[in-house]
């Protein structure tokens, strides 16, 4: 009953967004306040059935339904509660149910909280979301319904794949999908800022928190990927260049892109059209991404299903939304008349700059992602792009827009001297050297690129802070006043500079670990002692137990460094009985400045294993530096300018107090 | 300056970045693609020596030799053709005879292929693509659409 349930509110949220999709679109050409009102209620109703059946789905795994056939294939009585719950978006189903989830959750936001939008515009807004509603709720209904029965039922299930049994792979495709589809809000301003014909600083104070909400989940996503693909794939790397890793990256750069050039929409009323542009590409890519992790052109563990038929579908819905809104882009887009000028060195060049940047680093990736697929459907020829392809192209791209990071924020808008805000940054400039050659002296082995690497991060992270001592006037007034100054500060300045220094942390982390890995492949029995990078480690015992759905092999090593123990480290190997599957769980000791590192190979003989062991310098702050980046986001959001809603409640009263004075 | 010329120098500027991003672009292309072969694409066209190639197709049953230390060598065939490989290191946890396996490295002058990567990744029944086509060129593929059913070929369980 719970499924059926379930299925039928899936039914009824399609019918509901069929209807939020034509009537309010209908209400806002003919200015009919009644037809564009029923978005509101329809947003709210569709998320409410929508919720409705994820729950019931939610609940047919909790209880191992194995009548369900989603629950059949991918749940088993034997898994821990926990991941009987992830379980729901550990397939292709529960995944995909999710993803609406959020859209409706999305949806119904704007409903609840855009009261202040002008009523055409929120009716377009909640019309455009609803329509990629009905075509992910359509695609989900008839090509992969969650609620399908099996009779008779299995009296055991298929089992999670126990590589996605792990706490942080748990809530790893939440925040994508949150990030994903949060971009669907800025595709949907604007297409309908585009059927509106209309783009003022208002429509980018609407744009900018969504956005902005949508790339902290989506930074935090990535982040908690990289992280699992870290400690669980037991390769000890953090990115890979794998195509899906790619594929979350893209949205990543262009929604990056979208957070800076709406800044220059709203304060400049400059950038207009490009800044559209950006919102249709954000979700594009995001929707690009679903496409290729989605439809099995990409085998990896996110293909759960190798079914042409969803892919094709999937590729129809992509051509639909990301065709239709580049047409209707190349027809509106001209009458969307431009606004305030700048000069080349002015804050808005800089955005400019780092647009173009972004831009070319994502398209860098793009070709490094598709170009394989491309030729094997067009020649058949079959190659890999790998990492050294990225190394030569996104780097270099890149470089350049970090060295100059520090540089935008300290600009004037419309025109600026390029002299004293280098001014401003010259102890910056002066403690990046110094890093350089600190690092040179302590570390000289490795590349000679590494120290280099490493003042850049320090650029970054002291140029970031550069901009509030230079707002605080540190060091020019009396220390009294900097710190009155200090209390003052809008949260956005705190919020921009947080997250520019977490862009140096992550960078110095990536160096770290690029620069000065030290790898150890031995065969050991117990007693034998590797040497890697200064660690000693010696395998005390390997024993054998039980776990609640796999059995494993589980090592102790004895970690000494400078002949004192600093602790134990527990790698194990693992076998999923139902699954005839086995996975490595890499053992970790942390010292926050490097991580050590030890995996359990493959056993060679009566007492022998193969060990492999890494120590990656840095390599927590990749993870640390994504962290303060999100914690920058959140310090932005909170400023009151940007609370969902208030620009608009302001302007209104504005406008209301001019009127009655004139 | 004038309107014009702000703007002129915007998209000149944007230009410059995107002929740099297209260069760097085709030229990584050039010097970083690997191309994939079969065991029968090697015998039947050769390699560049010093070429960086992958080698797919299925660990030869009984033929994995573990040496001294973690070198261990094995063969990779698709029935028409076979080639040994040597590799230093950890194997993969799903390696085992009879699956289908990724190598990449490059062909020594002798024959035998150095590698320094093998993948056999994410799951018991998975078939790496490539190793999936060219089996299916050979003649050998017993996955979907070959005449045993999957619970014959790999046992009862989810197939992807």
């Amino acid at each position: 009953m719970i499924a059926e349930t379930g299925h039928f509110a899936l039914v009824l949220a399609f019918a509901v967004a069929l209807l939020q999709t034509v009537l309010p679109q209908i209400g806002a050409y003919r200015q009919d306040a009644r037809l564009m009102a029923v978005g509101v209620p329809a947003a709210q109703a569709q998320f409410l059935l929508v919720l409705l059946s994820f729950a019931a789905l939610t609940a047919a795994f909790v209880t191992s339904d194995f009548s369900v056939y989603a629950v059949a294939q991918h749940s088993h009585s034997a898994k821990p509660l926990i991941y009987k719950i992830t379980g729901v978006w550990g397939n292709h189903e529960g995944s995909m149910l999710l993803w609406i989830l959020i859209l409706s959750v999305f949806g119904a936001a704007v409903a609840t909280f855009g009261r202040d939008l002008p009523d055409s515009l929120r009716a377009r807004v909640l019309s455009v979301q609803a329509l990629i509603g009905v075509a992910f709720l359509a695609f989900l209904l008839f090509t992969s319904n969650p609620f399908t029965r099996l009779d008779p039922a299995p009296i055991d299930g298929g089992g999670l794949n126990p590589l996605l049994q792990d706490p942080a792979l748990a809530f790893h495709p939440p925040f994508l999908y949150m990030g994903y589809v949060g971009f669907s809000m800025a595709f949907s301003f604007a297409v309908a800022a585009l059927l509106e014909g209309k783009v003022d600083p208002g429509w980018a104070r609407w744009v900018r928190p969504w956005t902005l909400a949508a790339w902290m989940a989506l930074t935090l996503g990535i982040a908690m990927g990289s992280w699992w693909a870290y400690y669980e794939l037991g390769w000890g790397g953090w990115w890979f260049w794998d195509p899906v890793e790619n594929a979350s990256l893209m949205p990543w750069l262009v929604g990056t892109a979208l957070l800076h050039s709406a800044i220059v929409v709203e304060k400049r009323d400059a950038l207009k059209s490009w800044t559209i542009l950006l919102a249709i590409f954000a979700f594009s890519l995001s929707l690009i991404g679903t496409f290729l992790v989605r439809s099995g052109v990409l085998t990896s563990v996110h293909a759960f299903a190798t079914d042409p038929e969803r892919g094709l579908v999937i590729l129809g819905i992509l051509a639909f939304f990301i065709g239709g809104a580049l047409t209707l882009y190349a027809w509106r887009a001209p009458q969307l008349k431009g606004g305030g000028l700048f000069a080349p060195v002015s804050r808005e060049g800089a955005l400019v700059l780092n647009n173009l940047f972004l831009a070319a680093a994502t398209v860098a990736v793009f070709v490094g992602t598709l170009y394989p697929l491309a030729l094997d459907s067009l020649t058949g020829e079959k190659i890999s792009v790998g990492p050294p392809f990225f190394n030569m192209t996104f780097v270099p791209i890149v470089l350049p827009l970090l060295l100059l990071v520090p540089l935008g924020p300290l600009l004037s808008w419309k025109r600026s001297d390029i002299y004293p805000v280098l001014q401003r940054l010259f102890a910056a400039a002066g403690l990046a050297i110094l890093t350089v050659i600190a690092v040179a002296a302590v570390r000289g082995e490795g590349p000679w690129l590494a120290p280099i690497g490493l003042g850049l991060a320090a650029w970054l992270v002291f140029g970031a802070f550069s901009d509030i001592a230079y707002r605080v006037k540190a060091f020019k007034v009396p220390a009294r006043e900097s710190l009155r100054r200090l209390r003052h500060l809008p949260r956005a300045v705190w919020g921009s500079t947080l997250a520019h220094a977490g862009v140096g942390i992550m960078v110095a982390g990536i160096v770290g670990i690029s620069a000065w890995r030290v790898e150890s492949v031995a065969a050991m029995a117990t007693g034998d002692v590797l040497e890697v990078g200064g660690y000693e480690l010696m395998l005390a015992n390997v024993g054998a137990y039980e776990g609640p759905n796999f059995r494993a092999e589980k090592a102790e090593f004895i970690a000494v460094k400078n002949g004192r123990e600093i602790g134990r480290l527990r790698p194990e190997k693992r076998v999923y009985p139902v699954q005839n599957m086995p996975t490595t769980e890499a053992a970790i000791y942390t010292a926050w400045v490097s991580d050590l590192y030890v995996v359990l190979g493959d056993r060679r003989g009566e007492n022998e294993w193969t060990v492999r062991a890494y120590v990656n310098p840095l390599v927590p702050w990749v993870w640390i530096g994504s962290v303060i980046m999100v914690l920058g986001g959140a310090v932005s959001l909170s400023d009151r300018r940007y609370r969902l809603g208030i620009p608009f409640a302001r302007r209104k009263a504005r406008v209301a107090a001019e009127g009655a004075a004139s | 300056m004038t309107r014009k010329q702000r703007r002129a120098s915007l998209i000149g500027a944007g230009l410059v970045i995107l002929a740099a991003a297209v260069g760097l672009v085709l030229t990584a292309l050039q010097d970083n693609i690997v191309f994939f072969y079969s065991p029968s694409d090697i015998a039947e066209r050769g390699t560049e020596p010093g070429e960086r190639l992958r080698l797919g197709g299925l660990v030869a049953e009984e033929s994995v030799v573990r040496g001294e230390g973690t070198d261990v060598r094995f063969d990779v065939t698709d029935f028409a053709a076979t080639v040994t490989v040597t590799y230093s290191g950890t194997l993969p946890d799903l390696f085992r005879e009879g699956q289908g396996v990724v190598t990449e490295g490059v062909l020594g002058a002798d024959g035998v292929f150095v590698a320094d990567t093998v993948l056999a990744k994410h799951d018991e029944n998975y078939m790496p693509p490539e190793v999936a086509d060219a089996l299916k060129r050979t003649g050998n593929w017993q996955g979907e659409g070959a005449e045993k059913s999957h619970s014959e070929t790999y046992g009862e369980g989810t197939y992807p």
